[in-house]
């Protein structure tokens, strides 16, 4: 009896420890799930801002280069209504283009990354400082259509992307005016403060790239560059046959990251920091984090680059309406003309000939006019003297 | 009983299944698709294809609220609607026809972007909507067409009326807009190709890909929206939507040297099957002989019917492929129409086309020039009116009073002249001419210009490239026909053959484009401001800051140091020696 007592306390014991270490791991399994919630982005929609600011045909490697990433991001799910492209010049249909309706980004011309399906929203001399600040700010003419607009919301994760000519603390757009950093900032600061954006990933491929995102003091940014201050970013590769530099080689090696991407994949940014070392760079590309409040580890390349959708399967059934007979179009009763219409006659020379000429609308006197009148009439009483005025009238 | 219950119910069943599901399908269709491809061989070798996409929608989009679309696209739809549009014509063309070489284009439109537009009289601020309306197809052909503004848009009086049904032609309702700058891409073509019902997967437009329309002399796409009458008696009116391409395919880059041709050639493409949304689909290929003798072009594989019309005047024979027919794609899945010639083609027979024009710009400098128009008119005997249009911008100052037209050594005096001067950054000079030619002439128009500095500001930024001028003068005339043509039933008649209306049948009604001219302006140097600023201050800061200095320096006298250690030391020495001190 002595002995049997321990061995039913020690499996009592055994059960209470068992359960205690069920709950414990249920906890923390509760606990990992609301950590892994916390990390993961709150973001319902995505958006992408890609500008390439370069006019001129040598340039060509601009215009392959932003391409590249609306392929991309086409590719991963963004939809032409969500991606807002400027493009400063049109290097498809240029004239010096040896293929036509083709911009490519791979030598001996293996990838055509202007496609069949493309839709630019600003191009050749809509691609302005101003217009890029108002695309990001919101502050568009009420009759911009939507095509033109960058409708987010506090629920997106923008990717902007910008490749142009640059230098320590600007952006040189279309040869003729710059951005400068502090002005890309207070963009920013203006977009948090309207909350157009819950996350957004600045990438810049120019010439001293990592000046442009020295000046960020919003939360939420993270961002990425070619090249440090006082380094120049280069470019690929030339193509005999179109005779340019056709990328530059921090987007040529992203956009080789990117192609191995699919929506489902979970490859994170530290992986695309290390994108393009300095010894296939020859630059040091840079990155800035310290703004950004998630980790870098638990942020998806498919955050910011794809438009991934989170699904929950339900098991309900959704009854849907079968009267669809209340649907059909009706058509309002058409008054019927009394006497047949005809078309109008093309050259009516005899009308024409005859035509009166239109009757011009009658403007008031403009301020010239009236200031010399009343100059002579003054001169002439101030001549004559008052007292003429009542044979006047 | 239970048998014939369930058979009942059976039947029941049947008859009421597709009641709910087929109201629509029931209801009569209101709109119905027509499609067709022209290909014409030029004389020089080219060969030119032409795709007309009609859909024609049997309600009134004026009246009533109208919110079930099928074919007819839903945003052109609601724009026509709520911006009271009578007529739409947008045309986005690169390259230029040459009709001295190719003859008369089915279709012209001049280089860039061209958009004139016919208001209901119900609006009443026609300038308002109009700019909404550039705004709003900028957005849905993502074209630059927002550039249209007071300075490039003019109200013609004479040179445009309405192709569609109208009741009365006011022309305070008509606005006409060129754009000679804007590039045409594959970023037009995409949301073209989107309107279509099918769009591009099935039927005709499978054959529009870029790659090879681009590749190519001259590429014109247009969308003309009109009304036009329901049946013969014209009582209603109904709505058509027409889309217009035409691509003009080089002889020797595409053609690669040979004349013969296919559809594989042209589109590297061939056709697979039709748009099951289509009511008609057909290919015409223009095989009339020239010169009164056998056929020189064969066409394989035989078509389905051949037929004769007389189009632009003249008789010409096609042959057709209809693709509804079901003996068509019985042999093969795919339709590549080739053209052969039988024997080698004469090429010093190149017939003239009765009207054709040309543009220069003469001259020398940067300060003045003139710019000459000449037209021809090559029929034997006939002499008719032509219309000309010349929209010049504001920034190329026109001397009215050097304006000539002289034909055979002779001055000729225009029936009607209507001119609109310029205003600086407002308005561009419109001139409309209607000018008498002569049978067999060449008739000379010149008028000569200063051009005018602008601002720093208002340079593009390749201010280099140039300016284009004048875009191109619009000649509508009415070319009388070798062959008079019956007055034909609009329905059944092809496509390319019914776009203008034409009352007579003695004359076809032809509206020709000049070339588009570029003229360099004076341009500043644009690093001076730069250099300005930097000379300026220091200018200012060494004369400035001499006199600041002079006026506000106050001397005082002061104590002379007494000098360092090494003065003091030596000093002492001095002394010492009895030397006066330094």
């Amino acid at each position: 009896m002595a002995a049997a007592v321990p061995g039913a306390c020690r499996a009592r014991a055994a059960a209470v420890l068992l359960l205690l270490g069920c709950c414990s791991a249920a906890l923390a399994g509760g606990l990992q799930d609301q950590a892994e919630q916390f990390f993961r982005s709150g973001h319902t929609n995505n958006w992408a801002v890609l500008v390439c600011t370069s006019r001129f045909w040598f340039n060509y490697r601009h215009v392959a280069n932003t391409l590249s990433v609306y392929r991309s991001v086409k590719r991963l799910g963004i939809p032409d209504s969500h991606i807002v492209l400027m493009l400063a010049d049109d290097m498809a249909c240029n004239p010096r283009n040896p293929k036509p309706a083709t911009v490519f980004s791979h030598k001996n011309m293996e990838l055509n990354v202007y496609g069949d399906d493309v839709e630019v929203d600003y191009r050749s001399y809509e691609v302005t400082v101003e217009n890029f600040l108002r695309v990001l700010t919101g502050r568009i003419p009420p009759s911009t259509p939507r095509s033109k607009r960058l409708l987010s919301d506090d629920r997106s994760n923008i990717l902007i992307y910008m490749t142009g000519h640059g230098g320590n603390g600007f952006l040189k757009f279309q040869d003729s005016e710059e951005i400068t950093n502090v002005e890309l900032a207070d963009a920013f600061e203006q977009m948090w403060q309207k909350r157009r954006y819950n996350e957004l990933l600045f990438i810049i491929d120019t010439c001293q790239g990592a000046s442009m995102y020295e000046r960020f003091y919003s939360p939420n940014i993270m961002a990425l560059a070619s090249s440090q201050v006082g380094e120049d970013s280069l470019s690929h590769q030339p193509d005999l046959g179109i005779g340019v530099h056709l990328m530059d080689r921090y987007t040529f090696y992203v956009l080789e990251f990117l192609e191995e991407i699919h929506p489902a994949s979970q490859t994170n940014m530290n992986d695309l920091f290390q994108v393009c070392p300095k010894s296939l760079c020859v630059s040091t590309p840079g990155h800035r984090t310290d703004l950004f409040r998630r980790d870098p580890q638990n942020v998806l390349i498919t955050d910011f680059f794809g438009s991934v959708r989170k699904v929950e399967i339900t098991t309900e059934t959704v009854s849907l309406d079968r009267d669809v007979a209340a649907f059909e179009s009706t058509f309002p009763e058409e008054e019927l003309a009394t006497e047949p219409l005809k078309y109008a006659e093309q050259l009516p020379v005899a009308q024409i000939i005859h035509q009166k000429p239109k009757q011009k609308d009658w403007h008031p006197p403009g301020g010239f006019i009236l200031g010399l009148w009343a100059l002579i009439i003054m001169v002439f009483f101030k001549t004559y003297g008052i007292k003429h005025m009542k044979h006047v009238f | 009983g239970g048998m014939a219950a369930a058979l009942l119910l059976l039947l029941l069943l049947l008859a009421a299944g597709p009641g709910p599901g087929r109201a629509g399908a029931g209801q009569e269709q209101r709109d119905a698709l027509r499609e067709e491809l022209l290909l014409s061989p030029l004389p020089t070798g080219d060969v030119a294809a032409t795709f007309q996409f009609r859909t024609r929608w049997d309600a009134d989009l004026q009246r009533g609220a109208v919110s079930h679309y099928r074919l007819f696209p839903k945003a052109l739809g609601r724009l026509v609607a709520a911006l009271g549009v009578r007529e739409l014509h947008l045309a986005l063309t690169q390259g230029f026809w040459r009709t001295r070489y190719w003859g008369q284009p089915p279709l012209q439109a001049p280089a860039g972007a061209e958009l004139w537009v016919w208001f209901q009289p119900t609006v009443t601020d026609v300038d308002k909507a109009w700019k909404e309306l550039s705004n709003i197809l900028s957005g849905i052909f993502c074209a630059s067409l927002n550039f249209i503004d007071s300075t490039n848009t003019v109200i013609p009086t004479a040179s445009f009326k309405p192709l569609g049904l109208a009741n009365g032609t006011d022309h305070r309702l008509l606005r006409y807009a060129v754009l000679p700058r804007e590039v045409v891409c594959t970023e037009n073509l995409t949301p073209w190709k989107k309107l279509l019902p099918c769009g591009s997967k099935a039927g005709l437009a499978v054959l529009l890909k870029a790659e090879r329309l681009f590749h190519s002399s001259y590429h014109s796409q247009a969308v003309h929206i009109r009304p036009v009458c329901r049946d013969a008696s014209c009582l209603a009116v109904s709505w058509e939507l027409r889309q217009t391409l035409t691509v003009v395919f080089d002889f020797f880059s595409s053609g690669q040297g040979k004349k013969d041709w296919s559809l594989f050639k042209m589109f590297s493409r061939t056709l697979t099957d039709t748009c099951p949304l289509a009511s008609q689909s057909k290919v015409y290929v223009d095989i009339s002989p020239k010169n009164k003798e056998k056929e020189l072009l064969e066409v394989s594989p035989p078509p389905t019917s051949v037929h004769e019309a007389i189009v632009q005047g003249d008789k010409k024979t096609y042959a057709v492929y209809d693709l509804l027919s079901p003996s068509l794609f019985n042999t093969s899945r795919s339709l590549n129409v080739q053209l052969k010639w039988k024997r080698p083609q004469d090429s010093s027979e190149m017939p003239i086309p009765t009207l054709h024009a040309q543009r220069y710009v003469g001259g020398y400098g940067l300060q003045t020039g003139e710019i000459c128009t000449l037209i021809f008119n090559t029929h034997p005997y006939r002499a008719f009116p032509v219309i000309l249009l010349e929209t010049v911008p504001w920034y190329l100052r026109l001397y009215v009073h050097t304006l000539t037209i002289i034909t055979k050594g002779k001055e000729n005096k225009p029936s009607y002249i209507h001119y609109q001067p310029a205003q600086d950054r407002r308005r561009p000079h419109l001139l409309e001419m209607l000018i008498q030619l002569p049978a067999n002439s060449v008739t000379k128009i010149t008028i000569q210009f200063e051009r005018a500095l602008l601002k720093w500001t208002e340079y593009p930024p390749d201010p280099n490239h140039g300016f284009y001028v004048g875009y191109s003068s619009v000649l509508s005339a009415l070319v009388p026909s070798v062959t008079a043509m019956k007055d034909m039933d609009v329905e059944q008649s092809p496509l390319f053959a019914s776009l203008f209306p034409s009352s007579d049948g003695s004359s076809y009604f032809v509206r020709l484009y000049t070339e588009p001219l570029l003229v360099n302006l004076p341009t500043p140097d644009f690093s001076m401001p730069y250099n300005v600023i930097c000379l300026t201050c220091t200018v200012v800061a060494v004369c400035y800051g001499s006199f600041y200095n002079l006026l506000t320096r106050t001397f005082h006298v002061e104590e002379p140091s007494r000098g360092g250690l090494a003065k003091r030391l030596a000093n002492i020495i001095r002394k010492l020696r009895g030397v006066p001190p330094l």
